[in-house]
Formats: structure tokens, sequence, C-alpha cells
């Protein structure tokens, strides 16, 4: 019987298909955000995969926080030019014309503003019922619990202690108007599961997963790249060019990089499994006190 | 950074064809369930760096273990979990090893936590019961066995941990293996493994015993790592719920899902439900390429031969292997909401891709997760498990649980709340006309309401009470067994008749011999039975006629049931106040019966008997003497009769 086996792979690949079209199948107005990360490339494949030969009947959603690394606009307009995709970029305007960023107002606002309260923006101004994100269970303790289909209030608030149970693979999308749910197919991936598909479907992602020589800042132990001309003069100042890569991608000055050689997928992995730091580390945001992912979930951050 | 010794390229190509075991942890963290969790992890190099520095810092905060690291901690997510130190919700860890990829369920072992373990074990493979070799087969232990094969796991593994508590005695664990065995055989479940170990110890979880010479089987990793269940799945009965039906162009018509159980093949035969129509396998498409064939649990689209009307809900299966197709069928429903079942509510039942309504017809039993002893109860609390029967608006298709995990499982989901509020396994032991159905069936009534209309008598109130000089009256009876209601009964019935009146008696025996002869005494059908009586008691009062019911009715529920059939004004409630002891002497029959275990639900006894809040007469079976006059006293103050 072991001809009818699948890797485990093939098994995670065809559940994630199955969550994306049960969304398709049972929401009205389903979008997929696209954070243009590894996590997002994967998910962004698996729909594709679901709908073919026909075109994914839902569009791509990206809230641009206006602090992304250039090399991540850059690949998400021709990605989703080249592969045909309907691609909606929200940011929160007024904050962004008032001058909101990370420098500034620090870390705590700036995500606050220009993520959270921008992600909200983008999926009320459109009616969205469902919303796909490409959070992992293993990323972090609190993400171990999330349901896959996440069910979100009228304020698009989590209740830990209020979701729905889940068994099997029946999943229940009934919600009032209003409501919504925040759907995670790729729940049960890990990261290596993610790299070793990247490899294996040979799936583009932003070339800042890659070691290459680059202007960096030592903040507090965190190494900042300096992307563009917004960074600090003070601060720019004390760049110096280090190989580095990124592990994890958001705004630049709130992304550390890690010294790395690794310039190809297998030497990624190569450096995953000999590296004992887990990949959330180098994001800056997490660091504020503990349970604070639970927080920011709580308040409709993905 | 240590040097990799393999080359990578070699190590990824392994990692590919590597599978997937979903594994369920049962077991308190007294148990050390967590240690054992932790443990798996953390020799697997799962815990990061990192993560284990945040670690150290949580425990001297909140930690329940001293001074060495509290891998509970590791895994326990959310806040006020934290606080409280149990794991409350299901939380799912990943690990890998050479050999395999694992996804571990971890659920809390407390029967309060009944529905998340049975959550957990929805999608695991193998469930890992855990035992405290110091404390042997415990209560805990047989309700995570019960729940493990009652979700259709097919691989059980006991962990004795804490051998090193035992001095790794031999004995101990034989013995604990052979209670346990003797527990499992009433259940089903094919594949039994005993391992001892020491979690805390690492004493055979990643590398074999050298404390346990005795012992000669695997470690509980290698173990793990070998299990066999790439079989496990139903390769059989080919069904193919449709999900999702693509039609990017008018020219192609998709039909996308997972195959569910079976192997669908190209060219094959099959038959659409439920139009019952016929046609070829034309292709199966992925991305990745046609295929000849696909197995569960793949995802692909398929084409047929002919055009066929086909939408999300319907089913492809083989002609020659068709699935049960039914409305009305059994299952065992485990209540997951907080809020209690209401018995009489509507659900939407969600099963294989396909959501309709759906009501609850009967409740047959509940089990008891921890003695799985079986009682009659007349609806579920959270965490509460039983066998229903059910009735769909629609026909679903399905196999039983036990032979298809995929067609045989449901969800049912409150259309007020939206939430998911019981989930079920079909068993189709009985055939769908061999079940009871509904109580009272809303739907009906409100399907019957259209085409019944109600005729006019021609004589009127009026003249009906001036013919009997009596106003037709409902005289309801309620007692213990053996509290004189019959006995009150009959000698009314006479003392009326002999004073004019025109009356009619209905008790208990006459009706279940004859009107109610399908009925046991289970709640459920002693409210069936009733509302049976009160119909006939208010044709009779329609008709002018005095009623006398005398039947147990033991609660409020009942009882308002019936008044609201009758009508609250002509229903006069009688109680028999009897104590317990006085019946049991009265009549003894039916209780002894009850203690040798040969009858059940009997008010009283097993069945709680609740005293009415507002009775019309109260009496006592030692005035038995008075007791008639002082009805016939009430009848005439009230001027029910006679009226002049």
């Amino acid at each position: 019987m072991t001809e009818y086996s699948l890797s485990h792979l093939k098994e995670l690949e065809a559940e994630a298909i199955h969550i994306i079209r049960e969304v398709a199948a049972e929401f009205e107005n389903p979008v997929m955000l696209y954070s243009i990360g590894k996590d997002s490339s994967v998910m962004v494949r698996l729909a594709e995969k679901a709908f073919y030969p026909g075109k994914v009947p839902f569009p791509l959603m990206h809230i641009d926080s206006k602090w992304k690394f250039k090399e991540m606009v850059e690949f998400r307009d021709n990605y989703a030019r080249e592969n045909g995709w309907n691609l909606i970029v929200h940011y929160n305007k007024s904050a962004f014309e008032a001058g909101v960023g990370p420098f500034t107002h620090g870390s705590k606002v700036h995500t606050d503003v220009m993520k959270t309260q921008a992600l909200l923006e983008g999926l009320s101004k459109y009616k969205f019922d469902a919303a796909f994100g490409g959070a992992r269970r293993d990323e972090e303790k609190s993400r171990a619990k999330e349901r896959i289909f996440s069910f979100r209030d009228k304020f698009h608030q989590w209740d830990p202690k209020n979701q729905r149970p889940e068994l099997w693979d029946i999943y229940n999308a009934r919600v009032h108007k209003g409501e919504s749910i925040r759907v995670f197919p790729i729940s049960n991936w890990t990261e290596l599961d993610v790299w070793q598909y990247i490899r294996l479907e040979k799936i583009p992602i932003v070339p800042l997963y890659f070691a290459k020589e680059r202007p960096c800042v030592n903040v507090d132990g965190n190494l900042i790249m300096v992307d563009d001309q917004r960074m600090p003069k003070e601060m720019a100042d004390k760049a110096e060019m280090k190989m580095v890569r990124f592990r994890t991608l958001g705004c630049y000055p709130l992304t550390g990089a890690v010294e790395s050689e690794a310039d190809t997928i297998e030497k990624i992995v190569e450096e995953m499994m000999t590296v004992t730091v887990s990949e959330r580390t180098t994001r800056v945001i997490d660091f504020d006190q503990d349970g604070s992912m639970e927080q920011k979930k709580r308040e409709g951050y993905f | 950074m240590t040097t990799p010794t393999i080359d990578i390229n070699s190590y990824l190509n392994q990692d590919e064809k590597k599978d997937l075991l979903r594994l369920l942890t049962a077991g308190s963290v007294d148990d050390g369930k967590s240690t054992l969790i932790g443990r798996l992890l953390f020799d697997s190099k799962k815990i990061y760096e990192d993560q284990l520095s945040a670690l150290t810092r949580d425990s001297k905060r909140v930690g329940h273990a001293g001074e060495e690291i509290d891998y509970a901690l590791l895994l326990d997510g959310l806040k006020a979990e934290r606080e409280q130190g149990i794991t409350i919700d299901v939380a799912y860890r990943y690990f890998s090893t050479n050999k395999r990829k694992f996804i571990i369920a971890d659920t809390p072992g407390h029967e309060q936590y009944t529905r998340n373990m049975v959550t957990g074990a929805s999608t695991a493979n193998l469930a890992i019961v855990l035992i405290d070799a110091t404390k042997g087969v415990i209560t805990q232990t047989r309700r995570h066995t019960f729940l493990v094969s009652l979700l259709g796991i097919r691989h059980v593994v006991l962990a004795v941990n804490k051998m090193d508590l035992v001095n790794y005695d031999q004995k101990v664990f034989d013995e604990i293996c052979a209670e346990y065995k003797a527990f499992i055989t009433q259940l089903d479940v094919p594949d039994v493994n005993f391992i001892p170990l020491s979690a805390l110890k690492g004493e055979n979880v990643v590398e074999p015993t050298t404390l346990m010479p005795w012992y000669h089987g695997k470690s509980m990793l290698e173990f793990l790592e070998s299990v066999h269940i790439s079989s496990d799945r139903n390769f059989d009965d080919m069904r193919f719920p449709v999900q999702y039906v693509l039609r990017p162009d008018l020219d192609f018509r998709g039909f996308s899902a997972r195959v569910a159980s079976g192997i669908i093949r190209k060219g094959e035969e099959i038959m659409v439900l439920p139009s019952r129509k016929t046609s070829r396998i034309k292709e199966i498409i992925t991305y990745d390429g046609n295929l000849d064939e696909a197995f569960p649990p793949q995802s692909v689209t398929i084409t047929l031969e002919d055009e066929i009307d086909i939408s999300r809900g319907d089913m492809i299966v083989y002609p020659d292997n068709l699935p049960r197709i039914e409305r009305h069928f059994e299952a065992m429903l485990v209540w997951m909401d907080e809020k209690p079942m209401d018995p009489s509510a509507q659900f939407f039942i969600k099963h294989a891709n396909n959501t309709t309504r759906v009501r609850i017809d009967k409740i047959q039993y509940k089990t008891d997760v921890n003695s799985l002893q079986k009682s009659s109860v007349d609806h579920f609390e959270l965490n509460e498990i039983g066998r229903v029967v059910l009735t769909t608006n629609k026909a679903i298709f399905f196999d039983p649980y036990k032979k298809n995990r995929s067609t045989g499982s449901f969800i049912l989901i409150d259309p007020m709340t939206n939430n998911t509020v019981a989930v079920g396994m079909i068993i189709d032991k009985l055939n769908a006309e061999d079940l009871p159905s509904r109580i009272v069936d809303e739907n009906t009534l409100e399907a019957n309401k259209l085409r019944i209309h109600k005729g006019e008598s021609l004589i009127s109130e009026a003249q009906l009470q001036k013919r009997y000089n009596q106003k037709g009256t409902t005289l309801w009876i309620t007692g213990l067994h053996g509290s004189g209601k019959n006995e009150l009964a009959f000698t009314l019935e006479k003392e009326l008749f002999e004073h004019g009146a025109t009356v009619v008696l209905l008790d208990g025996s006459s009706i279940r011999s004859g009107l109610s002869n399908e009925l046991d005494f289970s709640p459920a059908d002693r409210a069936e039975h009733l509302r049976r009586v009160a119909h006939i008691s208010k044709l009779l009062n329609d008709q002018g006629i005095i009623t006398i019911c005398s039947f147990i009715s033991p609660d409020e529920k009942i009882r308002n049931q019936v008044i609201q059939i009758i009508g609250e004004d002509r229903f006069k409630l009688i109680h028999m106040d009897a104590d317990l002891e006085f019946c049991k002497k009265n009549k003894p029959e039916l209780y002894e019966k009850f203690e040798q275990g040969l009858i059940e639900n009997l008010p009283g006894a097993d069945l709680q008997y609740t005293t009415p809040e507002n009775p019309t007469l109260v009496l006592k079976p030692e005035n038995r003497a008075q007791n008639t006059r002082i009805i016939m006293e009430y009848l005439a103050d009230s001027k029910i009769f006679p009226i002049l």
C-alpha cells in the first residue's frame, strides 16, 4: 500500500489547497493578505495551484506601511504583474501624510498605526469577509493554539477564550454580517517546510533573503540596513558594509539582518539547522513585553 | 558554529520524502506529559536557544518546577493559561527526525477539557496515553482511552511514565499493562503498544533504555518513527465530495475536492449523487500535471466526459459502491458548547462539504466518559457524549465513521450564534426506518398548518355545559409510582359517575398498552406519551367531558407541556404527596426490579421526581377516606361539577 502515501510536504500542500478552496466556496468576498515574505510567497503559490487551470477568484492585498524595503515593493509589483494577480495596495493615508514612522514615533506607535490600523482600514474598506494570512503555528508560542479558521468579531478582534472548535478538516465558515474569519492555510508548516517547498517548487522570493554585502548599522545588537534617506543621518553615518541576509521581512528600520554567507536556499537551510535562534527574534517589535504577540493579535494584528 | 557533516542537498532530498505522523498526547501535567513532549522537542533540537532563555526567565516568575526548567511553560501559550498553570486549549507542536515529521496535538487531561481532547484526536493517527507508574490505570486513563477509540484512532501507545520512581521495576510495568489490556479490549482499537519510560530522566524516550534491561522493545521516539500508518486510510470506497466547481470559462467545467477515500481513476465510470447520473472521469488535473489516479488526502480537480450539472456538496462515487443516502441516521455526538443543548432546536449540519438543516430526534443515551455507563437524559451539557438520532432536511451521503473518517464525521452549528456546538460520528447499525422519529417536528407542524382547517362544531360550549351540568375539565393526578394515584382515580371516577357526571379515566397502563405501546420510559419517550394523553384529554374536554388522568408526570417541564396543550383554565393538578418509603412499601414490585437492575428510568429512583410548584390540590395517601370528598367539594365550589 505504500505507493498510496504522500510525503509530508505533499500532505501539507493538499491540506492548504483544501483550506483555500473552502474559503473561496464559503465566503462572498475573500482576500489574500500578501506580506511579500517567504510564507506569503508559498501561500500565493498554493492559491495558484488550488484553482489551476482557472484564475484565483480573489485579490491579493498588501498592507504597505510605507517603510518596507525597496526591494520588497519592487518584487511585489513585478510578481503581481507577471502572474496576473489583482493586487490591492493599502496604506494608512492620513498617518502617512502626518509623517508617522519608526524613527520619529517609535516602533510601537508605527506598528499600531501603519500596520494594525491600516490592515483594519483595508479590510473594512473593501468589506472582506475572509482574509488569508501566512502565519504558522510554529512561529511563536501564542500561535500554537490558533485555529485555521480564526473568528474575528465586528471590530476585527480575536478572543482567545471564544474560539470555535475545529475538528477533522471540517471548517465552520458561518459569520454574521460585519464579522470575519482569518484563515491560515499554512498553519501546520514549519520554517523548514517553507524553505523546502520554495526549493522544490522554485518559488521566487525577495532577494533580501539571500546573503549579500549591504550597508548596516548596529542598533542595540540588531543590524539595521540603510534602505533609504529617511534613516536619521547620525545613525546612517555609522553604517558599515556587511555580508548579511534577512530571515524575516518587514519595515526596514524594524527588521534586523543576520550576518551570513548563505546565498542559496540550500545554504540557508544549512545555516538554519546549525543556528539555534528562532526566526522572530530578528523582528524588533517582539521585544516589548512577554505575551506581546498575543496582545497584538487581540487588537487585530495578524 | 559546528560544521555540518552531511551534504545539505542529500539531507534535503531525504527530508522531502519523509511522511507525516500526527499524534495526540493524553494525560495531565502531573503525569509528566509536558515533560515528555518537551523532551521529544528538545532532543530533536526544536527548542531554539532564545526560546530557552525566555523560558528560564519565565520559570523564575511563575514556574512550578523549582530550579529545573519547567517544560510545561514552554508549551503553554496563552497568558491566562500560564497564570493558572494548566494548558486549556489544543496546542500544536512540530518536530522532525531523520525519519519522519511529527505534529503533536497537545491537549489538557482533565474531564472539563474533554472537548479539547476530542478536537486533538480528530486529526491524529496515533495517541500516546500517559500513565504515572506510581498510580497505575486510573479513571482518567480510561476516559482518555475511550475518547481515543471514539474518535477512531487506530494506534495507541500506553506510556508508563515515572518508572524512575518505582525503581524501573518490571513487575509494576507488567501489572499496569495487564490491567490496561483488560480494559482496552472492550474498545475498538486495533493496535495497542506499551512503553515504560521516565520523561524527567529522559529514560527510554529517545535513546533505548539501559536501566530496564528486561524491556526489549523500542524507545518512544523509535516507536513513533517506525509505526506503520499509511494503510490506515480507507482506499476501498471511492468518495469525492465536490468542494468547488471550477468554471474559468464556458468550455471548462472542473470539480475540485480532496479525495475523501478510495482511489479515483481516469477512465472509470462514476455516479453523481444525488442525481445518480453517470459519466466517466476524463482527466484528473493538478497544477503539477495530470494524474492517472488520485488517492486520499490529495486535493485534485476532475473533469467528466459528459456535461452533468454538479454543485458543491454533491458526491462523486463508483456506481457499484454507494455510500448510505439518508435523512435519518444515528451518531455519537459530543456536545462542545458552554450553552447546554436545546433538543427542540434546529442546527446546521456540515458534512462532506454539504451544509443543511438538522434536528435531534432522540437521545438514545448518554455515555459517562469515566465509567462508560449509559444513562437516559433529555439533553447534553458541555463535554457530554452520547448516541442520538438525527434527521436532516435533505439526504446526506455518508459511511459509518468506523469505516470512513471523512464521510462519517460532521459538525453541528447553532444558526443563531454560528458557533460549532457539537461534533458527531455516524453509526449505521440500524436502518433508517427502525429509528425513532421526532416528538415534535416544527417543520411538519408548520407545513400541516397550511392544510388543516379546524372544523366548527355546531354545538356551543354553553349547550354542552347545560346538557352535562359540568365544565369539561382535566383532573391530572401526579405523584410517584405507588403513591396511590390510581386508587384515587378509580374511586373518584365511581363517585362522579354516581353523582351523574360524565367522566373518562385515562391511566398509564391503558394508554401504554395500546396508543403508546412503542414508547419506552426514557425522558423523551415519556414526554411523547404524555403529549398524546394531553391531546386526548383536550378533545374530551372540548366535548364537555371531565377527564381523570393518572400519570407520574415527574417534572415541571413535562407538566407544563401538558398544560399548554389542554389549556391552563381547565387543567387542575392534584398532587399525591407520598414519600418514597411509603411508595416502596405500598407498591414494591417496580422498585425491587430497579434494585435488581432489570429496569431503569424509574422516577424517585434513577430519575428525579420534582414536586409541582402550584398544584390545585395536595393530597396525602394516608387520608384516603377524605381525599375523594375533598375533590368533590372543590369541584362543586368551583362550579365545575355540578354547575347547578
